[in-house]
């Protein structure tokens, strides 16, 4: 029945080419959205009513918006109009329909065509400043084929909108319903990066919350503070740390009467969530830990007692643990350990667990090679891995960034590790990488980046601009001889300090990906991911 | 629940008996508010529902909400202990094991500041340590003592306390009196952490965190009497001494732990879910010293951190100087929110009450009086042309016409003649002044000891 309707739809849309694009871009969208859920008669009916309201929009707007604005984002703005669910217009793409929906229809073609011109332009000047976000969303949207009926239009995500007062109220209005408390943003904001998030070490957000907390768990508090002072780092030990948190919730998690587990613990564990993030923002593979306990939880049958119930969500995480870090960690060396010959100078960039760990097995396997640790500032992890390195025995020589480009023809391999693979091939890691890539690329020295797949993240990210985390500015300041420069940054005016966390290495840098799945190219990770879905 | 707070009351103030013999120490008033007022609006601010108070029977019948001016809805568990024996602290603690099943926040009722107490209970969450403490630079006290002839008795002991580089790790902490061959610092502690600074000038303001574990060994060794005086030294020494290595057979440890009498620490702080920890502290990328070739911490498993404030109000009122200095300073509207001048007090209009003084309830002040800089307790009588400088009145004080009071104390329901002339003397309870007496620098009370 679906089928047929679907085959009869196509076959009114071919027909209706004369009706122009906008009406067939609706089509489609109406195809993905209504589904097969509602009858012939009630599809008619609703096909109808849009038909109606296309018409009015229609008006307001023109045949020449269409012309004037490239092909992506107007299908974009056509979906989205024709949407029934009422969408968050955050993009800027799409306020430019918004504005003309409300003006009066009165006004004649030529003006409001004048008008949508000298906005587009000016839209244009300040794309610059917001980056490609408002863009890229739609654009990657509106390219889904149109034979996936999921709904298209994703919200940006509220952690790179911190310059727009809508999405900061929406979020505190979210924060005050889960009783957590606004972390108040620090110090002035190059304007690159205005959009995102900057908070201050020395205003940790235990300030705002009483002390034997109440409403969040205590572990859950411990762990916020220990992600904000920094004492818990690195992909990896944020995700074990966040797993062992989310065992002591379950631990002592008690079913109010009345409620059903499986529905009641994700949404306990919901405000505990928006209080990590806003002790920091979650990392990719805490994201997909996450998602993977919330499933575990939902997946849990209602008839199971509560104890037994537990039982099996503590040793899911048990499991997760065990064969996401800890064996991925052990296939990921023994693969990595092809790699290494003998008479290597393997060069490694800051402190990441899993190269750390690849070492020192190759090492306990009797390989005769040399690291270089590279480290860089303000976080200087460099010394902690070139500490483990040389309490194991390695032989290793210490640099810092700037002399990277030095030291690089002496290297014969360049193990990297990551923070997220993204779905482009894009990998996402500590600010740094990809400048050593890059200058790697340049001396044809290999780079290999270790990853393990709990890591791979759906995400599309071409630049480092976008979607970043900074992190405390006051880290920047140095003190030499007594006297801390930069101590009074804050009154020059025109002085901002940017200290960015992470950047985005392109897939041309990387020349192989070792993860537990085997030895990829950088651009197999869509074909991973796909793969992890059909088994989950 | 996270916390429970601990509150101990039970104290003699033995260090100002003149002031204590009639009133106890948590009910002596301060600013017009009893004593243990202060600690617990402090718990009450930072949003904690319940208190265990352990105290006196006598203490206990007065400590009702009304009393107490409590606002909020904090309860109070008021538990009692005889004072026969020199119930210690620790004892007192030990006292209420049963009913302590999370880590506890120590206080004394005589601490009076307006810490950012999430500032030490931070230090205490973030690096899993086993004691956090608070402690607040020394003030000078300037004021005149009265009833003290001469210049001021000799300080007390001093207190060195050895903290590392950042200021928060608690690496050496011993007093005056327990060192007299000099003070000596082992190697070991210098290896891990060469630069310490050392510190006399500080207070303790006698607030604790401890872990769950801590009170447990507390209860397993009934030798430690004292928190302040054995229990903490013993911690910030115990960090560094030789771990024992927890062999794979954990019982074989804890019985010839048992044989020889005492229960080890960290046998009792190891917890069940350590594997994960260890796990995440590999992983880390974090160090909190850089320079050797140690994990976090040392490895160490007992960690002693302390806060020290270096402004901000902070007052153990355990002298006679301290209680004089804190009256001074609770007149600053940090912390009571309450106006200075109580709305049912009835001052006269050709009165001077001076900014900085503190009228209690239901007083009465008559024409001409002058006020400076002096608090009058509730239900007092001051009759015309009396001038108060600098002092403190307590409850229920008549002071008669003409008189001249200067830097003194007066306790409760004492009588001043008219025309009496007191300076920087003690007046004890319900002692009485003759008229155009003058006292100075004396203390009169009744010779009770």
């Amino acid at each position: 029945m679906a089928d047929a309707d679907e085959t009869s739809k196509q076959a009114e849309r071919n027909t209706n080419v004369g009706d122009g694009i906008a009406v067939k871009k609706q089509d489609i969208a109406r195809a993905k959205n209504e589904g097969k859920e509602l009858t012939k008669d009630e599809k008619q009916r609703l096909r109808k009513e849009k038909k109606q309201q296309k018409k009015n929009k229609k008006d307001d707007k023109g045949e020449s918006e269409h012309e004037n604005v490239p092909l992506p984002p107007s299908q974009a703005v056509v979906q989205c109009q024709s949407q029934k669910a009422p969408s968050v217009a955050p993009s800027l793409a799409l306020t430019p329909v918004s504005v003309c929906t409300s003006e009066k229809p009165a006004k004649s073609k030529a003006e409001q065509r004048a008008e949508r011109r000298a906005r587009q332009e000016a839209d244009r000047a300040a794309k610059g400043k917001k980056g490609e976000s408002a863009q890229q969303p739609p654009s990657g949207k509106s390219k889904a084929p149109p034979n996936e009926l999921q709904p298209v239009v994703k919200r940006l995500p509220e952690h790179v909108q911190v310059d727009d007062p809508a999405a900061v109220r929406k979020l505190a209005k979210k924060l005050e319903r889960q009783q957590i408390p606004v972390r108040s943003e620090y110090g002035y904001k190059v304007s690159l990066f205005s959009h995102l998030h900057q908070y201050s070490r020395k205003a940790p957000l235990t300030q705002q919350i009483s002390i034997p907390s109440t409403v969040i768990h205590p572990y859950i508090v411990r762990l916020g503070l220990q992600y904000s002072q920094g004492i818990v780092a690195g992909s990896n030990a944020r995700s074990i740390a966040l797993l062992h948190a989310f065992q002591k919730v379950i631990q002592d998690y008690k079913t109010p009467p009345n409620e059903e587990l499986s529905r009641d613990l994700v949404n306990k564990l919901k405000p505990y969530i928006s209080y990590l993030n806003q002790c920091r923002p979650l990392s990719a593979s805490m994201g997909n830990a996450i998602k993977y306990v919330k499933k575990e939880i939902s997946n849990i049958p209602c008839l199971c007692k509560e104890e037994e119930a537990k039982k099996q969500l503590l040793s899911c995480i048990d499991n997760y643990i065990k064969e996401k870090i800890t064996l991925a960690a052990t296939t990921i060396s023994a693969y990595a350990i092809e790699k290494i010959s003998n008479g290597d100078v393997i060069l490694v960039y800051g402190c990441s667990s899993l190269v750390n760990h690849i070492l020192c097995d190759a090492f306990d396997k009797k390989r005769k090679f040399s690291v270089i640790v590279v480290d860089s500032r303000p976080r200087l992890e460099g010394r902690e891995a070139l500490r483990r390195l040389v309490k194991k025995g390695i032989c290793c020589t210490y640099v810092l960034i700037s002399a990277v480009s030095y030291i690089l023809p002496e290297v014969s391999k360049v193990f990297l590790g990551a923070h997220a693979l993204l779905a482009n091939g894009y990998v996402m890691s500590r600010v740094g990488t990809s400048q050593i890539a890059l200058v790697a690329k340049a001396y044809n020295v290999p780079v290999l980046v270790c990853c393990e797949t709990y890591k791979f993240c759906e995400r599309v990210q071409t630049d480092s601009f976008v979607s970043n985390e900074l992190d405390d500015p006051d880290d920047l300041m140095v003190t030499r001889k007594g006297k801390i420069h930069l101590e009074n940054w804050q009154d020059i005016r025109q002085l901002g300090l940017l200290n960015l966390v992470y950047d985005v290495t392109p897939p041309d840098f990387v020349d192989l990906v070792i993860t537990d799945l085997g030895m990829i190219p950088c651009t197999s990770v869509p074909v991973v991911l796909r793969v992890k879905n059909v088994d989950q | 629940m996270e916390l429970q707070a601990v509150l101990m009351a039970a104290g003699g103030g033995s260090r100002m008996m003149e002031l204590t013999y009639n009133t106890h120490k948590p009910l002596l008033p301060v600013g017009n508010k009893p004593l243990i007022w202060y600690p617990l609006n402090l718990l009450e601010r930072v949003g904690f529902e319940e208190v265990i108070i352990i105290t006196t029977k006598d203490v206990q019948k007065m400590l009702t909400p009304d009393r107490l001016k409590l606002d909020g809805k904090m309860k109070l568990d008021v538990v009692c202990i005889q004072l026969e024996g020199e119930m210690g602290t620790a004892d007192a603690l030990r006292h209420v094991q049963q009913k302590i099943k999370t880590d506890v926040l120590v206080l004394s009722c005589d601490l009076i500041t307006d810490v950012a107490l999430h500032e030490v209970v931070d230090l205490f969450r973030a690096h899993n340590a086993s004691m956090a403490m608070l402690m607040s630079k020394l003030h000078e006290f300037t004021e005149t003592v009265p009833g003290q002839k001469g210049k001021k008795k000799a300080g007390e002991q001093r207190d060195f306390v050895g903290v590392d580089a950042t200021g928060q790790r608690l690496l050496f902490m011993a007093n005056e009196a327990d060192l007299e061959d000099g003070l000596t610092i082992r190697k070991s502690i210098m290896c891990k952490h060469p630069s310490m600074r050392i510190r006399t000038g500080l207070l303790d303001a006698h607030l604790y965190c401890l872990k769950r574990c801590v009170v447990d060994f507390l209860v397993e060794n009934k030798n430690i009497s004292s928190i302040r005086g054995e229990l903490i030294p013993y911690l910030v020494r115990k960090q560094f001494s030789k771990s024992v290595n927890l062999p794979n057979n954990k019982d074989e440890v804890e019985m010839s732990q048992k044989m020889e009498g005492q229960t080890n620490l960290e046998i009792l702080g190891s917890c069940k879910d350590e594997e994960l920890l260890r796990l995440t502290q590999e992983r880390s990328c974090w160090n909190d010293h850089h320079g050797d070739m140690s994990e976090a911490y040392h490895g160490g498993k007992v960690r002693c951190y302390v806060h020290i404030m270096e402004d901000g109000v902070c007052y153990r009122v355990n002298t006679l100087a301290a209680y004089i200095e804190a009256n001074r300073m609770v007149s600053a509207p940090k912390l009571i929110e309450d106006p200075p001048i109580h709305p049912s007090a009835v001052i006269s209009e050709c009165t001077q009450v001076g900014a900085d003084s503190i009228i209690g309830a239901s007083c009465q002040i008559s024409d001409k009086t002058s006020i400076k800089r002096s608090t009058v307790g509730a239900s007092s009588t001051v009759r015309e042309k009396v001038k108060i400088t600098n002092s403190i009145l307590m409850n229920g004080v008549t002071v008669e016409e003409g008189c001249n009071i200067q830097g003194s104390v007066i306790c409760s329901n004492a009588v001043i003649g008219r025309n009496a002339d007191i300076k920087y003397c003690l007046v004890g309870s319900s002692q009485r002044i003759e008229p155009d007496g003058e006292c100075l620098t004396q203390a009169v009370s009744c010779n009770l000891f």
